[in-house]
């Protein structure tokens, strides 16, 4: 009744191609995109947005990073905490060593650095594929913590291996608040989300699926598996280095390259399991699935009042985790993005399913 | 010398450690085909079930004996490690049977943080020892031979010993026994092997137990050497690039490939790791094993099964 296409003729070329071709969904993405920027600042209180909304915004990011390489391109990635590292030292090092160097410039070159990086690892993916790929990435991951943790340029010399940030500046306003931390990193998130939309319906990220889907077929049909693969790692470790130099600058403020380890990677990966894989939205689910879990987990004892132990809860998170991920594998491999659109299907045809 | 033979000596004894947990990794992939990355989770938990146990039983039963403890920890530990290899089996790889390797690999990541998490919440999550009963004290061997010999840990022999014991074990199963040959029909090829009447889900229920125990082996000697804690499961990470090194498919090369590991990574260690920075052997076992990938993909003993892309 509300959410259909009817009606809605297409008579140009323009209207056929724009990202949200239904007109509801533009008005619901427009909505929430507007409560997430007047909204959400209003309502939430300031733990809200240091446990919850920072994270959440900043993680969905990386997992959209991810999303792009494992979901879109169909090369599973364990290293994405080594891109994020990346990003992360890399801007520290612009930020600090270069005077006058905005912020978003920073991120930008930290951004870069990762896709450079991002591109090297990303060489044996050429030759392999699947199961070998996923470890040839995991020696990303413990190459890039060793080398930031023992490499003291990358630390700008600091004695105890760790570094922080002073309070950040962008465009004359001192990100001294959670709420324009928050509004700032919202920022960033919504640009790049959009344009990766943009990328993934275009040419590009058709070949990407096109890989994903059947390389030989692909590659019979004139894409290069080289530049399609390449363009993938490129693309998804400059978003998720973006994201990586945003969660250390903005939520962490110091940090050491523990902040990036393996447990990183592979909850990164389990948001876009969570969340679907191949699809942008699913990104976001994801990501607050899984940042909201752990506090929903260390709540709900308390108001059941069963007392229960920090170690107890963070077992328990890693145990509801796992079964999470086969459940979902099981279940719904497409994850809850999957449900949003059986959801939105349903919509369609609401109330006269016939 | 005698300095270099220590080292090596050394390796290799890391390497066996490393053979121990990458064996369990080649005997599920040749059965199943299943990457799995939950070997060092079973290690973990399995570490865990024997050293709890081992101090459990005694105060329970009333005995004293150490050996007498170990040896029914260990008897109990294997049939644990047995009825969580079939409930894997049973509740997450049987749903998710003729799925893509990479689905298979990840629902084992999610197995992985299952079994951290279920094994630290029933068996406690501090450091705790298996205590076998060796003496520490370090050996002295070839004094004769060169100044100073070589120093030896009694530990580290009863390790290689045992991972010999082992191989020798499996060895015979897999040679010997019908199930054994079952398992090798299966693993050379499924669908022949269904058809002259190999019950294939009976198959590898047996062969993720058989990974379970070898998993227990695994953690008890690790274990002893390095105390049973959380560390252990990322350790046991190692084991991927071993069996990358060694060929998927390969028990020699999971062998092999462990004890070039081990030796490459102490060398590394010690002779490049002062010019370079220490704690190279993090990272060196995937740097090694991304190299092979790159010049071998399929591993120095592994069939060619890999896909060219």
């Amino acid at each position: 009744m509300l959410y259909r296409e009817n009606g809605q003729f297409k008579t140009r070329y323009g209207d056929d191609q724009q990202i949200f071709p239904i007109l509801q969904d533009r008005w619901l993405v427009m909505a929430l995109i507007a409560f997430a920027f007047i909204g959400v600042p209003m309502l939430a209180s300031e733990y809200m947005f240091r446990a919850i909304l920072i994270p959440f915004v900043i993680l969905s990011l990386a997992a959209l990073g991810l999303n792009l390489l494992v979901g879109y391109c169909g090369q599973i990635s364990l290293g994405s905490g080594a891109f994020m590292a990346v990003g992360a030292y890399i801007a520290y090092n612009a930020y600090t060593r270069v005077p006058g160097m905005p912020v978003v410039g920073a991120f930008l070159i930290g951004g870069g650095a990762a896709l450079l990086v991002g591109i090297v690892f990303g060489i044996p993916s050429l030759r392999i594929r699947g199961l070998y790929l996923a470890v040839a990435t995991l020696a990303a991951q413990f190459f890039c913590d060793w080398v930031f943790a023992r490499v003291a340029w990358f630390t700008n010399y600091s004695a105890s291996g760790s570094v922080s940030v002073p309070t950040l500046t962008v465009a004359g306003v001192s990100l001294d608040t959670p709420q324009s931390k928050y509004l700032f990193c919202l920022t960033i998130v919504t640009v790049m989300a959009l344009a990766a939309k943009n990328i993934v319906r275009g040419h590009v990220g058709r070949s990407w699926m096109a890989i994903r889907d059947m390389d030989v077929a692909a590659t019979v049909i004139g894409i290069r598996p080289v530049t399609a693969k390449l363009s993938a790692f490129a693309v998804s470790s400059f978003v998720i280095g973006v994201a990586g130099a945003m969660w250390a600058f903005v939520h962490l403020g110091s940090w050491e390259p523990l902040a990036f380890d393996v447990n990183r990677s592979l909850n990164l990966l389990f948001m876009i399991i969570i969340g679907g894989m191949g699809s942008i939205m699913g990104s976001f689910f994801g990501a607050a699935f899984i940042v909201v879990l752990p506090i929903l987990l260390n709540q709900v004892p308390a108001w059941l009042g069963v007392p229960i132990s920090t170690a107890m809860a963070s077992h328990l998170e890693f145990m509801i985790f796992g079964a999470l991920i086969v459940f979902f594998l099981i279940v719904e491999p497409h994850g809850l993005a999957r449900l949003w659109s059986i959801g939105k299907e349903k919509l369609r045809l609401w109330p006269f399913p016939h | 010398m005698g300095f270099f033979l220590e080292v090596v000596l050394g390796g290799l004894m890391a390497g066996v450690l490393y053979s121990l947990v990458a064996l369990g990794f080649v005997l599920i992939f040749k059965a199943s085909g299943v990457f799995n990355f939950a070997q060092g989770a079973m290690v973990l938990f399995a570490a865990l079930a024997m050293a709890r146990l081992a101090e459990w039983l005694p105060e329970l039963l009333g005995f004293e004996s150490l050996l007498l403890a170990n040896l029914l920890a260990f008897v109990l530990a294997a049939l644990i490690m047995v009825v969580v290899a079939q409930g894997i089996e049973r509740l997450v790889l049987r749903p998710l049977v003729n799925q893509e390797g990479v689905t298979l690999l990840m629902a084992t990541l999610g197995v992985t943080y299952f079994l951290d998490g279920f094994g630290q919440t029933i068996w406690g999550s501090d450091v705790y020892k298996i205590d076998l009963g060796l003496s520490k004290d370090p050996l002295l061997v070839l004094g004769d031979l060169f100044e100073g010999g070589i120093l030896l840990n009694r530990d580290d022999i009863a390790a290689a010993l045992i991972a010999v014991a082992l191989v020798v074990v499996l060895a015979i199963f897999f040679q010997k026994t019908a199930t054994g040959r079952a398992l090798r029909a299966v693993a050379d090829d499924h669908q022949a092997a269904q058809s002259i009447g190999i019950p294939l889900n009976r198959i590898w229920v047996i062969v993720w137990a058989v990974a379970g125990f070898t998993a227990l082996v695994a953690g008890m000697v690790w274990g002893s050497k390095l105390g049973v804690q959380f560390s252990l499961a990322i350790l046991a990470l190692k084991a991927l690039p071993v069996v990358i090194v060694g060929g998927f498919t390969s028990v020699p090369g999971a062998i092999i490939g462990g004890l070039l590991i081990g030796l490459g990574e102490k060398l590394a260690e010690v002779y490049l790791g002062p010019i370079i920075g220490g704690g190279l052997e993090n990272w060196f076992a995937y740097g090694l094993a991304l190299a092979v990938l790159l010049v071998r993909p399929q591993g120095l003993f592994g069939e060619r099964i890999i896909d060219r892309v």
